[in-house]
Formats: structure tokens, sequence, C-alpha cells
């Protein structure tokens, strides 16, 4: 059972007050806020360690991002995986989540490894857009499902078993195939010291445009098929009103202002 | 020397500190509030390699060193110092097996003492005093094959969770005739041996202290830690080491308590229309917490360092036992009055910081005695 869990390191919600907005390229500033791996992706690793743990095989984690972060894969193989490839390259910089799943397909397709299952989190905690994974599964034309919260293997089928707004639905696809999962389905194990001192021996290797066998057409900015529109900043001033009246007129006020702003009650 | 974490450290610090983060903080004011020692944590903490990651792999543990052994205690004692004092006195009894027990009490002992499916200690202090060794009347006689032990411990860390307790008794005398004393292992349910009182501290709480009752208790030969009348040294530098490293790393998590609680504190208490971080009289205190956290910082990572190189280290951990200790003291202190009423509330950890900062100078030896040790050394060296 060959697992490839695709992880993208991004900022520390925690710290979501330091992050900037750089109004030319409407693309995050990242300097300074501390880089966390994606909580749902955490989530997608644990699910693939649990899974090596029951059936065997290895976990691979794929992840297209700067070198600066190749700290944060390293968290991944304390974790628990056996091989960390990062998909580096400045030509990949500005890519949409079209001309992102195409990279991380065709660094997939470079590692040569017949994998089982591809897993990644349903969404990343900066962009959410949810598309990644699905994406993914059409470059690599595999079957694809998203917002998973259990998956069991049952020879070249696996039983998955999907999260929706009204309860759950459960699937058989047939292997491989890549899934998206929830995020908080399980609690992510913690790094050991002893996994942190097994980075020593384990691979963590770097590939660049040029080792991808890429078109140029479909990576980075030239590929994305989005571009961010105009840039609009809330109001976030603050109004204070006093309301007067009794407890009950006052109620019904605040009720009412509740339900003009738009607030099903 | 260097100070700076290699990125392996890096790693090892952010695994200590996510731990400490979900698992220490949200529990850290119950288990003082309770005075409640959770043992429950342990075989986590175990899993994680927290508590042997200074013993090498063949015994169960990670083969690191002791700073990295420090590291993890400062990320504890960040949120609990109780429970960073539990953790480092189950290490005590860890490092005088590795240092001084035979290869057969290694492979029975540690493996389990790593793991947290095991809780150690280490007894030394007795009604009469800690710091006096030789003064210490616990006595083993050695009848019919057996160890018979007969005294009292006491101000026992562990004294009610330990499964098993390394105490020094007096074992005889040398050819001057002063008392020599050795170390014995005793394990949980040995007849004769059984915890007595229990203390009530203001502070480290949530970590257990009392005494330790050997009542005619019956020990095998080879349960001695190391060679007969060598107690009192190997005593000492486990204590002096170990002891009061894991002390100094106490103070320095409750001082990066205080740097990180007053800037916390500072930025949202809004005084005269702005944070308080904008008056000059609340930076000054907060420069002062963050040179206290930097300073102490530096001593016990320059020490630990130098420990891991195998060079003796006596001195230098008391010098950061002794500056941390005060400096953790005064930080807290400092944090209370800069938080004003609230500093004086349980819900803001800044009392527990003092309470506990208090408790730590007496632990390992109380500040008179650390500035023996170094003024000891200070003369021999610096003439």
């Amino acid at each position: 059972m060959n697992i490839i869990v695709c992880v993208k390191p991004v900022p520390d919600p925690e710290k979501y007050d330091l992050l900037k907005i750089d109004p030319k390229t409407k693309s995050l500033v990242r300097e300074g806020v501390r880089t966390i791996v994606n909580p749902a992706d955490r989530n997608a690793l644990e699910m693939a360690l649990q899974l090596k743990e029951k059936y065997g095989g290895k976990v691979v984690v794929v992840s297209m991002c700067p070198l600066f972060c190749q700290d944060r894969i390293k968290v991944c193989l304390a974790m628990g995986a056996d091989e960390g490839y990062i998909l580096s390259d400045l030509a990949f910089g500005g890519a949409d989540t079209y001309s992102t799943s195409y990279t991380l397909a065709k660094g997939i397709e470079k590692l040569g490894l017949k994998a089982d299952l591809i897993l990644t989190g349903q969404e990343s905690a900066d962009g959410a857009t949810s598309q990644v994974s699905s994406q993914l599964g059409e470059w690599l034309r595999l079957p694809h499902l998203a917002n998973i919260t259990k998956v069991e293997i049952d020879g070249r089928l696996a039983r998955m078993k999907r999260k929706t707004t009204e309860g759950f639905i459960e699937y058989e696809v047939e292997l491989p195939a890549v899934a998206a999962v929830a995020r908080g389905c399980n609690k992510p194990r913690m790094m050991t010291a002893a996994g942190i001192v097994k980075l020593r021996n384990k691979p963590l290797q770097v590939f660049t445009k040029a080792e991808l066998n890429a078109e140029d057409s479909l990576i980075g900015l030239a590929g994305s098929q989005t571009t961010a529109g105009n840039l609009i900043m809330p109001e976030m001033n603050r109004e204070a009103r006093p309301i007067e009246g009794t407890n009950t007129q006052i109620a019904q006020e605040i009720l009412a202002i509740i339900k003009k702003a738009g607030i099903a009650v | 020397m260097n100070i700076h974490f290699s990125e392996e450290q890096r790693l090892l610090q952010e695994a200590f500190h996510e731990f400490a983060k979900s698992e220490v903080a949200p529990n850290a004011a119950k288990w003082d509030e309770e005075d409640r020692c959770p043992t429950e944590l342990f075989p986590l903490m175990g899993e994680l390699g927290i508590l042997g990651i200074f013993v090498p792999e063949e015994y169960g543990g990670v083969g690191l060193g002791h700073t990295e052994r420090v590291m993890a205690l400062e990320e504890i004692a960040r949120y609990s110092g109780g429970l960073a004092m539990f953790v480092f006195t189950h290490q005590l009894a860890m490092s005088a097996i590795l240092e001084y027990g035979t290869e057969e009490q290694k492979q029975k002992y540690l493996p389990e003492l790593c793991a947290g499916t095991k809780i150690g200690g280490l007894a030394v202090t007795e009604p009469g005093g800690g710091s006096d060794v030789a003064g210490q009347t616990t006595a083993a006689e050695l009848i019919d094959g057996k160890w018979v032990i007969n005294g009292r411990k006491c101000f026992i860390t562990n004294s009610h969770v330990a499964d098993l307790a390394l105490i020094t008794a007096k074992t005889g005398k040398d050819a001057k005739g002063r008392n020599q004393f050795s170390i014995f292992l005793i394990e949980k349910g040995t007849k004769g041996f059984a915890p007595g009182r229990k203390e009530h501290k203001i502070g480290l709480r949530g970590s257990v202290t009392g005494d330790l009752v050997m009542n005619n208790a019956e020990v095998p030969q080879e349960n001695m830690i190391g060679r007969q009348g060598e107690g009192t040294a190997a005593a000492l530098k486990t204590i002096g080491e170990v002891g009061r490293a894991s002390m100094t790393a106490i103070c320095v998590g409750i001082l990066r308590g205080c740097v990180e609680e007053s800037v916390k504190f500072a930025n949202e208490r809004i005084e005269y229309g702005k944070p308080i971080a904008k008056l000059q009289a609340i930076q000054f205190h907060i420069a002062e917490n963050r040179v206290d956290y930097e300073a102490a910082r530096a001593l016990l990572y320059k020490a630990a360092t130098l420990k891991d190189e195998g060079i003796p280290v006596t001195a230098e951990f008391s010098t950061a036992k002794y500056f941390a200790t005060e400096a953790a003291v005064r930080a807290s202190k400092r944090t209370i009055e800069l938080m004003g009423g609230y500093g004086n509330i349980k819900e803001y950890p800044a009392e527990r910081f003092l309470r506990d900062s208090i408790s730590a100078i007496a632990s390992g030896g109380t500040s008179e005695i650390q500035k023996i040790i170094i003024a000891g050394d200070t003369i021999k060296n610096f003439s």
C-alpha cells in the first residue's frame, strides 16, 4: 500500500494578523510570518500513516513550495512519512490551483512510484479553494473524492466515507484513487524526538522545473487560469450606538438589528 | 561552544512546544489548583521521547543529550513548572542508573522509565537537612544477604507516585571514620517501604512532594546502584549536574512565560486610550523581563552544552540555578505588578509563576548553597 500525501506549507493561522497582501501582485506577503503544515494536510498525513500501519507499504510526501519551507516537509517526515519530495522552482511561482495541481501531477509522475492512494487535505488554510485535489485527480486520470473522513482498503477497492452537509455518503472506489481528507477527521500525531533523529537518514529530494518534464505554458503564473480581481478592504471601523428603553424594547431592537444585517434568527 | 540550536534541535523544540501547548497549557492551572500529579501524561511523554531523550537507544531512549533534555523542560515549564518538576525528578533516577548502574540494571529499569510505564525518583534529603549529605541518618545493614534499610526521607518529589526510588543510606565508615553512603533502588511494594506524609506546597504544585519511610525495608544486594560507599559522590553529581540544570530550565521556562504574558497583557490592556505597551514605564518592565530571560537562558544552555561535551559543570549549573531562580522570582513579581489588579487573579498565570519560582529556590540547594559552591570554584580558579 503506497500512499502519496500532498502537503502545503501555509502561514500560521494564529499569526494572520501579521499577514499583508501586496496591492500590486495581490499575493500574500509572508515575510516574518511562521509557516506551518496546512492543518487539513496533517489530517491527510495522519490517515496515510494509519493506513500504512494497517496495510503496510510506505508514505511519501510531495509538496510544491519554496525551499525555505523545507523544514515543514521535515515535520511530515518526523511524524512518520518515509520519503519527501519538494517541487521548487521560481517558475512555479504565482500558480493558481490549476497550475499547482498540474505541477503536483508532474512531480508524482516523476517519482515513478506505483501509488495506490494519493491524499491531500480538503482545503488549505490560506487559499481555501478546495480545488487542488480534484484537479490532481483529473490530471492523473484517476477517480477522486472530496471531504473524506475514513478509508478502508479491500483488495483493489477502497471504501471511503465522505462528509456532506447533511451527513455521510459511503463510496467504493477502485484504486489507485485521489482523495481529499476532511480537516479534523482525526487527531494528527505529534512529531517524536526519535522521528526527528531518524530524519538524518530519510530521503528528502528537490525537483526543479527542468526535472519534471513540465510544459512552460501550464506551470506557475503563465499556466494559471485565474487572476486576482480588485482588492476590496472591508471597513473595520466600529460604531457604538446606545440603545435605550426597557429590557424588552432593547432586546427587540437588538433582534431587529441582527435581522437587518441579514442574519437569520 | 555554540549555543545556537541546530536545525534538528529547532525541530525538537517545535515538537516539545507542540506537546506543551496542546497537552500542558490547557491543564496547568487545574493541576496547580487541585495539586494533582498528571501521571496519565507519562506514557505519551515516553512515546514522544521526552523522558528518555538523553538515554542511549539501546536502553529505550533517543540517544541525544542534556541540552535537548533541558530544552524539553523549558517548554513544559513555560506552562507548568510542576509538571517539569515531576519529569526531571524521574530523570534524576534515570541519570543515576545510567551513570552508575550495572549493565543488568540499565537493561532492567531504563526501558520502562524511558517509556513512562514506570515512574522513578531520587531521595536524599532527610528531616535533618538536604545539603548536609554527610549528616544523613538513614542506614542500611547487610543481614543474611539482604540490605535492611531504616530511616525517613523528606521533601522527596514523586514520593507518592514513583514505582521505584533511588535512596541514599549509610553503609559503613571509611578509613578516617567518616560515614560512607550508598545508593539503593527500592521498588514500590517492597515490604517495610512506603510513602509517608504528603506536603502541601506553595509552588510547583502538581508535582508530589512528601516522605519516604523505610522500616526494616529489605532490598536485594543487586539493587545497589554504583559501588558501596560511592553514594555521596553519585548523589551530589546527579543533583549538581542534572537536578540543578533542571531547576534552571524550569525557571527559564517561567521567565519566558513572564516575557510572553507581560507582552500579551500590555498589548491588550487599554489605558488612557492606548495599549499600556506604549507606556515607557511598562516597557521598562518588559525589557527587564527579557534581560532576565536571555541571561538565564544563556547560562543554562552554555552549561548544558559543556555537560554534553563531558566537561564537569557543577559550578556552571550552580551559577545558572542561582541566577535563574532569583531572576524568575524578580520577573514574576514584576509581571504581577505590570498587570496591576489582574496580576493578583488566578485566571492569569503570573501569580503561579511567582509561587513556582519561590519553590524552585529551595529545590536542589538554596541560593546560599549555590553561592558557596560558586565562591569555592571562583577562589580556586580565578586566583
